[in-house]
């Protein structure tokens, strides 16, 4: 689901290639994670593409007399896969915000959706406005301009922004009772609300915007030739044919494109005020608004962290002991799961804990964070612990015994305290490495310091600064551990021979 | 009648015998190792099992002690009775409460002091208050001359400091027999000497030592009676 680089995947080439090959493709970038009506794999032949974007990036390759080429970029690295020249062109849903076009080439406005909150049946009449949510916890896309809206409703009604990677489980969340309110594009609610029953999509219209392309801001000449060709269509009824297509046409379109045409200045977002956008202040000011969100997130970061690793550490060592002493049926369901935990992926247990058993038992989300890195780290550590008593030699196993010890004695006395001294070292390593692998926890909605950075990226349209930021505090939560696991080494030296 | 190292002296052991090893098989894989091995020891006294390499003798050792599973045959020490096949955790752990044991490479914790070694054994397994157990530990090292390496780490310590540790750790819980593995094999001859001296103070008529070693200048000179094994069987 997440990726932090841009990679790159070249899925489907457009059928005029061949007639068309003496132009470069025309690259454009999308994540078909989104889905329809923007991008998804066709569901009768996943090799192919299809969706509104999919047609309007052919659209633009026809007018430029070149042939399409898809990038699978996501969703959240579009902007800068387009600027480093992954792609030309970046189409996906992507929002029409001041920072984008501060920082980005941005065509036309091609569509225009409403954020509308949806909630449960049962509280339609309570919430119908994000007033009406004071004290309750409402989800979102991060870094979509819902997700600014909410974190002013943090500020102006006391509720609680709740950030998701994708759109479907805020809504699912919502019916299970995890969130109270989900605030996102019209778009998208109408979409859940054909799968997803249970809501109410509010009538009320909370924002407005539009989705546009995305170019880099060296390539405002493409950019150009692509607003004629979006112009073309606007005025030929090609965009309208395709949206109906897609069953996404509505009244709010006519009004939009006749203002594109007219050449009417279209503020990026309308009902709310967009002054104080991130992208529009001083660096150093778009720091100091956002440095005290990256310690609050640095803070859950250790937490989580600290918390999951003395977890890990604690199940780790009964798995090893459990491994190394333990009868046959239990040293083979220890290794069955030491197995299955090292060979699946940490992300796919951290969405089975989280989604997949939610209806089962409903984990809050930092709980299924916690208890997702512990289960997984705990069977990385347990092969440390037990290679490291393995590793504790039988001569001083042997001495203990003809001294009279039991066998947990000498676990406890002897083996156990020469194996921690083998285990330090890649102990302490582990722990660094779960600082990190923290990050992955952000696809259940927890709040850590990698997806806040993310958000404060994409807000101001630029990671320098964020990632600087976010390097530094990462390296001065390393560092320490660092040190300590040196003077720990030194004071516990294992024997070299 | 003691000498004066309060040794007993090779005439005085009287008839009481505390290590029994009656017709003891042990076998590994194809290769047999004990083949019937049969060996009295009588209390105080100092035997010396010499014998070629992979003649059985740290294996007769390692037996006694409740190392080794030996597959029939029987062994004695001091009342507690061992026969052939698994044994009861509580049958070897009456036995290790009658033996201490000193391997040739010393095995000392290499996490603790010296003195941590020593006191180790009588604090968890003879439930001995830890203070007591500590001077008892100091008092001990000091017979044995290593009580100003009482803080050091194992591996602080010389060959010779840490067989006198290893001694030390092997007698603080008052075993009636200490087994010793080799224990000249690093050492050189001042110290060989030295360590002939020593086991003879060690010697009451309370304790008996059963020594494996190939070396024979060190056997005669230490030793109340010298035995051989040859493929698994002891012989005088």
């Amino acid at each position: 689901m997440r990726s932090f680089a841009a990679w790159i995947l070249v899925l489907a080439t457009s059928t005029l290639a061949s007639a068309q090959s003496s132009q470069p493709p025309f690259r454009w970038a999308g994540d078909p994670e989104g889905g329809a009506p923007y991008v998804e794999a066709s569901p009768t032949d996943p090799n192919t593409l299809v969706g509104f974007d999919v047609e309007i990036a052919d659209l633009m390759a026809r007018g430029l007399g070149r042939a399409p080429q898809f990038v699978l970029v996501s969703f959240y690295q579009i902007d800068q896969s387009v600027s480093r020249g992954d792609a030309e062109i970046g189409l996906s849903g992507i929002e029409d915000t001041v920072a984008r076009r501060t920082t980005m080439a941005v065509t036309v406005p091609y569509y225009a959706f409403r954020e509308v909150l949806s909630v449960r049946d049962g509280d339609a009449g309570k919430y119908r406005t994000l007033s009406d949510l004071a004290g309750r916890r409402v989800a979102t896309l991060a870094g979509t301009i819902a997700y600014d809206i909410l974190l002013r409703g943090e500020r102006e009604y006391g509720l609680t922004a709740v950030s998701y990677e994708d759109d479907l489980h805020p809504y699912s969340d919502l019916v299970l009772g995890r969130v109270d309110a989900v605030l996102l594009d019209n778009v998208l609610a109408d979409r859940r609300k054909r799968t997803i029953s249970g809501f109410t999509i509010q009538p009320a219209t909370v924002a407005g915007s539009h989705y546009v392309g995305v170019f880099a801001q060296a390539n405002a000449t493409l950019r150009d030739r692509a607003n004629d060709i979006l112009k073309q269509a606007m005025r030929d009824g090609t965009l309208e044919r395709i949206f109906r297509k897609w069953q996404v046409w509505n009244d709010e379109q006519p009004p939009l494109y006749k203002a594109v045409l007219a050449s009417e200045t279209i503020p990026a977002v309308t009902g709310i005020d967009t002054g104080e956008s991130a992208a529009t202040m001083s660096w150093w000011r778009a720091t100091a608004r956002y440095f005290p969100a990256l310690v609050r997130a640095s803070l859950v970061t250790i937490a989580l962290s600290c918390l999951s690793m003395a977890l890990a550490v604690t199940l780790g060592i009964l798995i090893a002991s459990g491994r190394v002493y333990g009868q046959r049926g239990v040293r083979m369901f220890l290794t069955g799961y030491v197995e299955l935990v090292r060979g699946t992926p940490v992300l796919l247990q951290l969405f089975v804990l989280y989604y997949g058993i939610a209806a089962a038992i409903k984990l809050p989300a930092f709980a299924a964070a916690f208890l997702g890195l512990a289960l997984n780290y705990a069977a990385y550590e347990s092969e440390i612990y037990r290679s490291a008593l393995e590793a504790v030699s039988v001569g001083q196993l042997e001495a203990a015994r003809t001294l009279g010890f039991s066998e947990r004695q000498v676990l406890t006395l002897i083996r156990g305290p020469q194996a921690f001294r083998f285990a330090l070292a890649p102990m302490m390593n582990d722990f660094i490495a779960l600082l990190k692998d923290s990050s992955l926890v952000s696809v259940l909605t927890v709040m850590e310091l990698t997806k806040q950075t993310q958000i404060f990226a994409t807000n101001i349209g630029s990671w320098v600064i964020p990632g600087t930021l976010c390097a530094a505090m990462y390296l001065m939560m390393s560092l320490p551990l660092s040190v300590l696991a040196r003077r720990l080494e030194e004071r516990w030296k294992a024997p070299t021979a | 009648m003691e000498s004066t190292y309060g040794v007993i002296d090779k005439a005085v052991a009287v008839h009481d015998p505390v290590v029994t090893i009656r017709d003891v098989y042990l076998q590994r894989g194809p290769r047999p190792i004990l083949t019937g091995a049969t060996l009295s020891v009588n209390r105080g006294e100092i035997i010396a099992l010499m014998g070629a390499s992979g003649s059985g003798k740290t294996t007769l050792l390692r037996a006694i002690a409740g190392l080794e599973t030996f597959d029939k045959g029987a062994i004695a020490v001091d009342g507690v009775t061992m026969g052939g096949g698994p044994s009861t955790a509580a049958s070897i752990r009456d036995l290790r409460r009658k033996v201490g044991m000193v391997f040739q490479f010393h095995c000392l914790f290499e996490h603790m002091s010296a003195v941590q070694n020593v006191w180790l054994a009588p604090v968890h397994v003879h439930r001995v208050a830890q203070p007591v157990a500590e001077h008892r530990a100091i008092e001990l090292m000091r017979t044995l001359g290593v009580d100003h390496r009482a803080r050091a780490l194992p591996r602080e310590l010389s060959g010779g400091e840490a067989q006198r540790v290893a001694i030390a750790r092997a007698l603080a819980t008052d075993p009636p027999v200490l087994l010793m593995d080799e224990p000249t094999a690093s050492l050189d001859p001042a110290r060989r000497s030295e360590l002939s001296a020593l086991l003879r103070t060690l010697v009451s008529r309370q304790r008996t030592l059963l020594i494996a070693t190939h070396d024979e200048e060190f056997a005669h000179s230490a030793a109340t009676r010298v035995l051989h094994v040859s493929g698994g069987r002891v012989s005088s």
